[in-house]
C-alpha cells in the first residue's frame, strides 16, 4: 500500500492522463488550422514526456511506440513534413493508441502488438527506413546542469586547451551536523565521486575532540578529496546536490598539479570547521566577495555565504495552481456541509419558534449564516465538479473510430468543454454518451452519397454541446443527418408490436418510440450499434443519474438528443409529500405532473385495483400508503392528490398521496450502509425539523407495486 | 460457555468483564460495554416500509441515519406500552451502528469471568439464541446478549 514506487508510478499515470489531454488539445488545434510552432511543440513535448517517464518505469512497449510517434512529430516540428489532414488523422490514431498503451500499462494488461502495428507501419512509411530503437540517452532523465557561476574560481581555471590530460580537482568537504541529521552518508557521496574518475580521499580528524568531550550529535570530520576526472565542475557539484546547504564544500581545480587549497592558512581551516558545526554563520555575511585563491584571508564562511544562494538548482517550471485530493476527503467535506445545511435549517426553525422579533440580532445573524452556508455548499460542490472536456475528448475518439468503421466522413464539433459537472456524473455519463455518439454516426448521418444527393457537404457533422441551464447541466448530441424517418419508426414499432396500428401519435410521440426497449431502426445490424441494447438503456442510465433525455428531430436537417442532468448527485430536487402520517420525498425528475382526482376519473379495474383516466389515457392507480405498508387501501380516493410518475416503458403510474407539502433540495443520505436495501426506497434525507424522511425510488416502487387500491374484503379470496 | 462468551472473555484477557446492563420488558439484559457508543433519549423514528416489526425505523443521529431496533419486540416480548421514557443504546457491531431501544439503563457491571455461566438448554425459542451467557448479581439474573444475532441480516432485503 505504502510502496513509494507504486505511488510514484501512480502519479506518473495521472500525469500521463494530463499529457494525453494536452496532446489531444494540440492535435485538435492543429486540425483546426493552427500551424504555429508552439502548438506542434506542445504535442511533441507531451509525447516526449510520456516516453521519458515510461522509460524510467521500464515500460518498453510504451517507450517504443512513443519514440516512433515522436520521431515523426519531430519531422513536423522541423518543417520537413507538412501536417496535412491525413497526417493529422494518423496522429489522432497514434494519440488514441498511446492512450491505450498508457492505460494498459497502468492496469498491468498485456498489449496486443497487432493493434499498434498498422499505425506504426504508417508512421515508419513516413520516415522511410529508420532505426526504431529509441536511444537510451534520450530516454533517461536529462540531468539538470547546476550552474554555480562562482566568480573568481573560474578565473583560475586554465583555458581548456592548456590541459590535455584530465584536470585534477581538489574538493574539500566538511559536513555539518544537519547533514547527518537528514540521514545522509558521506560514503555514498564518495562512491558517486569515484564513478567520475580516479579518486584519493583523506579524512581530516584534527577537529575531533578527545573521547570524554565528544558530542555525538556534532560533526567533526572533514575530508579532502583529490579527483582526476574529465567531467566538469558541474558534474562534481551535482554529486553534492542533495547535501546542498548541509555541508561546506569547496571545489577547486589544481593548476599544474599544485593543490591550491593547500595555500589556505590554518586559520581558514579552523573557520571551515566552525562553519561545519554551525552551518549558517550568525554574523552578517559580507557581500559577494571574490574568493581569490591568492588571497588567504578569504574564509570558508564567506565562501559559503556567497555560494549558498547560487548553488540552488534553477527552479522548475512554476507549479500549477492545482491540488490532487483524495475523492474520499472531498466526499467527507460534502457530507459535513450537508450536515451544516440541515443543522442550520433546524436552527432557523427553533429561532422562529422562540418568537424573536424579525429584526433581532439573532435573526439577522442567522440570515447571514444562511447565505454563507449556501455559498459554502456551492463551493464544496464545485470541488467535485470537473470540466466535461475529458469526456468530450473520449467522444472525439469514438467519432473517429466509428466513422472509419462505417465509411463516413464525420467531423465532431464540441462546445462548452469547460462546463463543470460532478465527477461521478461524468464517469457514469461515458457509456450512454458513447452509445449516442455511435448512434448519431451510424444512424443519424446519411451515407456520403445520400448527403451529396441532398445537397449537403459530404462531411457529416456531429455536435456535442455542454451548457449550464437553470441549475442543471444540459448536454446535447446533434447530427446534421436526415432526421428521424417517422414513417419507418412507426412501421417498426407496429411490426414489433410495441404500439397498436393506427394509434394516433404526434411527431414527438413517434420520436419517443426510439426509447422503447428493444427498438432498433437499423435495417441491418451493424458492428457499431444495434446490438439489441438501444436508446432505452441510454435512457435508464440517464435516469439513474437523476437526468432526463429528450429528442427533437427535423426531417432532412438532423436530430438532437438533449440530456439534462443535476449538477451533483449529493443533493436532489424533491417534492415533500405526506402519506399516512409519514413524510416522504419524491424525486422531482420522476414526476410528470400532479393533479387532484375527481370521482369520474377513477375507474374500477378488476377486483382489487383502479385505473385513472387522464385525458383518455388509462394509468394504474397506486396508493403510496398501502404500497409502503403504512395503511390499508382506502375506500374512496376521490379528491386525493395524485403524482403522475414517469416510467421507463413510458407508461406512467398515478400515485396517491395525502398532501403535497413542499418542493425543495434535499441532501441524500444512503440507507444501504446502516440498514440495507428497502424496497421502493432509494435513500433517506434529513428535513429541517431534524426528522428523517425517506426518498422514494419511484421506478422500484411501481415495479414492485401490488396495485391494491381497494380495502380487503374478508369474503374476497382473490390473490393480488 | 458459548463461543461468543469465550470470545468476550478472551478479548479482555483479564478476570473481569465490563457490561452495560439495562431493562427490557422487566428483565435484566446486558451487552459488552466496549460495543456501546452512546446512550441517548428516545426520538421519533421514521418507520421503514416492509421492515420486520422489531425495526422501529430510523432516526437522525447527528446527521447519520441510525436504524432503531425495539429490543423487547426482538426478544419476542410484547411492547404494547408506548413509553416515551425509552432509552436508545447506540451500539457498534462490526462496521454497522444501530440503536437498541430499551426500557431503562441500569448499571455498569464488572463481572469476574468465572462467574459467567452458559445459558441452560431450553426448548428452542427466540430469546435463547440471543443470550450468550448468564450471571447473577445481587440475586438478579443478568442475560448477556449476542449483538451479532440480534441485528437483522445486513445487505439483504428486510422483508
Amino acid at each position: 500500500m505504502s510502496d513509494p514506487m507504486a505511488e510514484i508510478r501512480a502519479s506518473f499515470f495521472i500525469e500521463c492522463e494530463e499529457l494525453l489531454e494536452a496532446l489531444q488539445d494540440g492535435l485538435q488545434a492543429m486540425f483546426d488550422g493552427a500551424r504555429d510552432d508552439e502548438t506542434v511543440n506542445v504535442v511533441f513535448r507531451a509525447v516526449h514526456s510520456i516516453k521519458g517517464g515510461a522509460g524510467a518505469f521500464g515500460l518498453d512497449e510504451l517507450v517504443a511506440f512513443a519514440h516512433r510517434f515522436e520521431t515523426v512529430l519531430d519531422e513536423v516540428r522541423a518543417h520537413r513534413l507538412a501536417a496535412d489532414g491525413d497526417l493529422l488523422k494518423l496522429f489522432f490514431q497514434c494519440g488514441d493508441m498511446l492512450g491505450d498503451l498508457v492505460r494498459d500499462s497502468r492496469d498491468g494488461l498485456d498489449h496486443d502488438p497487432a493493434r499498434a502495428a498498422p499505425v506504426l507501419d504508417r508512421l515508419d512509411a513516413l520516415m522511410g527506413t529508420q532505426d526504431d530503437t529509441p536511444d537510451a540517452e534520450e530516454v533517461a532523465f536529462q540531468p539538470m546542469a547546476v550552474s554555480l557561476d562562482l566568480p573568481g574560481l573560474d578565473t583560475d581555471t586554465p583555458p581548456p586547451g592548456d590541459a590535455p590530460a584530465p584536470p585534477v580537482w581538489s574538493i574539500r568537504f566538511s559536513p555539518a551536523a544537519s547533514l547527518y541529521a537528514a540521514g545522509n552518508e558521506p560514503l555514498f557521496l564518495f562512491r558517486a565521486l569515484r564513478d567520475l574518475g580516479e579518486i584519493e580521499i583523506t579524512c581530516q580528524d584534527r577537529d575531533l575532540p578527545t573521547l570524554d568531550s565528544l558530542e555525538t550529535e556534532q560533526s567533526f570530520l572533514a575530508w579532502e578529496i583529490t579527483l582526476t576526472t574529465s567531467e566538469g565542475e558541474a558534474a562534481i557539484r551535482e554529486v553534492f546536490e542533495f547535501v546542498d546547504g548541509l555541508c561546506d564544500l569547496e571545489v577547486t581545480e589544481q593548476v599544474g598539479g599544485a593543490d591550491i587549497t593547500k595555500l589556505h592558512p590554518p586559520g581558514a581551516d579552523a573557520a571551515a570547521a566552525n562553519v561545519a558545526t554551525a552551518p549558517y554563520p550568525a554574523a552578517p555575511a559580507p557581500g559577494p566577495t571574490t574568493p581569490e585563491v591568492t588571497t588567504p584571508e578569504v574564509t570558508a564562511a564567506e565562501l559559503t555565504a556567497a555560494e549558498a544562494p547560487k548553488a540552488r538548482p534553477p527552479a522548475p517550471s512554476p507549479p500549477r495552481a492545482t491540488v490532487r485530493v483524495d475523492l474520499d476527503r472531498i466526499d467527507r467535506l460534502v457530507n459535513l456541509v450537508g450536515e451544516i445545511v440541515i443543522n442550520q435549517a433546524m436552527l432557523t426553525q427553533s429561532v422562529e419558534e422562540a418568537g424573536l422579533p424579525p429584526n433581532s440580532a439573532v435573526r439577522t445573524g442567522l440570515e447571514e449564516f444562511l447565505q454563507l452556508t449556501r455559498d459554502i455548499q456551492e463551493s464544496v460542490m464545485m470541488i467535485r465538479a470537473q470540466p466535461v472536456k475529458s469526456l468530450f475528448q473520449r467522444m472525439a475518439r469514438i467519432v473517429r473510430e466509428s466513422s472509419a468503421d462505417v465509411g463516413k466522413e464525420v467531423h465532431l464539433r464540441t462546445d462548452g468543454e469547460n462546463t463543470e459537472v460532478d465527477k461521478t456524473v461524468i464517469e457514469r455519463l461515458a457509456d450512454p454518451l458513447t452509445h449516442m455518439i455511435r448512434n448519431a454516426v451510424d444512424h443519424g448521418l446519411e451515407n456520403t452519397a445520400d448527403r451529396i444527393a441532398a445537397g449537403k457537404p459530404a462531411e457529416g457533422k456531429v455536435t456535442l454541446t455542454a451548457m449550464h441551464r437553470s441549475g442543471r447541466v444540459v448536454i446535447e448530441v446533434a447530427d446534421d443527418g436526415g432526421g428521424i424517418n417517422r414513417d419507418k419508426v412507426r412501421a417498426i414499432a407496429e411490426m414489433k408490436g410495441l404500439i397498436t396500428p393506427d394509434l394516433p401519435l404526434t411527431d414527438s410521440e413517434i420520436d419517443n418510440l426510439l426509447f422503447l426497449p428493444g427498438f432498433s431502426t437499423a435495417e441491418e445490424v451493424s458492428n457499431l450499434s444495434g446490438r439489441g441494447v438501444g436508446m432505452d438503456v441510454v435512457r435508464s442510465s440517464i435516469q439513474a443519474l437523476g437526468g432526463r433525455i429528450s429528442i427533437t428531430s427535423e426531417q432532412g436537417k438532423g436530430t438532437t438528443f438533449s440530456i439534462s442532468l443535476p449538477l451533483t448527485l449529493a443533493v436532489l430536487d424533491g417534492m415533500v409529500v405526506r402519506v399516512a402520517g409519514e413524510t416522504l420525498v419524491v424525486p422531482l425528475n420522476s414526476i410528470l405532473e400532479t393533479l387532484a382526482l375527481t370521482r369520474e376519473e377513477i375507474r374500477e379495474f378488476g377486483p382489487e385495483t383502479h385505473v385513472v383516466n387522464i385525458r383518455d389515457n388509462f394509468v394504474p392507480l397506486l396508493d403510496l400508503g398501502a404500497e409502503l405498508g403504512y395503511r390499508d387501501p382506502l375506500e374512496d380516493y376521490a379528491g386525493g392528490v395524485v403524482l403522475l410518475i414517469a416510467q421507463e416503458d413510458s407508461n406512467p403510474a398515478a400515485v396517491v398521496v395525502d398532501a403535497i407539502e413542499d418542493q425543495r433540495q434535499v441532501v441524500i443520505k444512503g440507507l444501504q450502509d446502516s440498514y440495507g436495501r428497502v424496497p421502493g426506497i432509494a435513500a433517506a434525507t434529513i428535513l429541517g425539523d431534524g426528522q428523517i424522511a425517506l426518498i422514494l425510488d419511484p421506478v422500484d416502487l411501481v415495479a414492485q407495486a401490488s396495485g391494491r387500491t381497494r380495502p380487503p374484503r374478508p369474503i374476497d379470496a382473490k390473490a393480488g | 460457555m458459548t463461543d461468543a462468551g469465550k470470545q468476550i472473555a478472551k478479548q479482555k484477557d483479564a478476570t473481569e468483564i465490563e457490561l452495560l446492563s439495562f431493562l427490557v420488558g422487566g428483565q435484566d439484559y446486558s451487552v459488552d460495554i466496549m460495543s456501546v457508543r452512546e446512550i441517548r433519549g428516545g426520538a421519533t423514528a421514521t418507520s421503514l416500509p416492509h421492515s420486520p416489526d422489531y425495526v422501529r425505523g430510523v432516526i437522525n443521529l447527528r446527521g447519520t441515519v441510525l436504524p432503531i431496533m425495539d429490543l423487547s419486540r426482538r426478544l419476542g416480548m410484547d411492547s404494547d406500552v408506548e413509553s416515551d421514557r425509552n432509552v436508545i443504546i447506540v451500539v457498534a457491531v462490526g462496521d454497522r451502528t444501530v440503536g437498541l431501544m430499551v426500557d431503562a439503563v441500569s448499571d455498569i457491571l464488572a463481572i469476574p469471568e468465572d462467574e459467567m455461566q452458559p445459558p441452560p438448554d431450553m426448548p428452542a425459542d427466540n430469546e435463547r439464541n440471543f443470550v450468550t451467557a448468564l450471571t447473577i448479581i445481587d440475586g438478579r439474573m443478568i442475560r448477556i446478549l449476542d449483538l451479532n444475532a440480534i441485528l437483522p441480516p445486513a445487505n439483504e432485503e428486510a422483508a
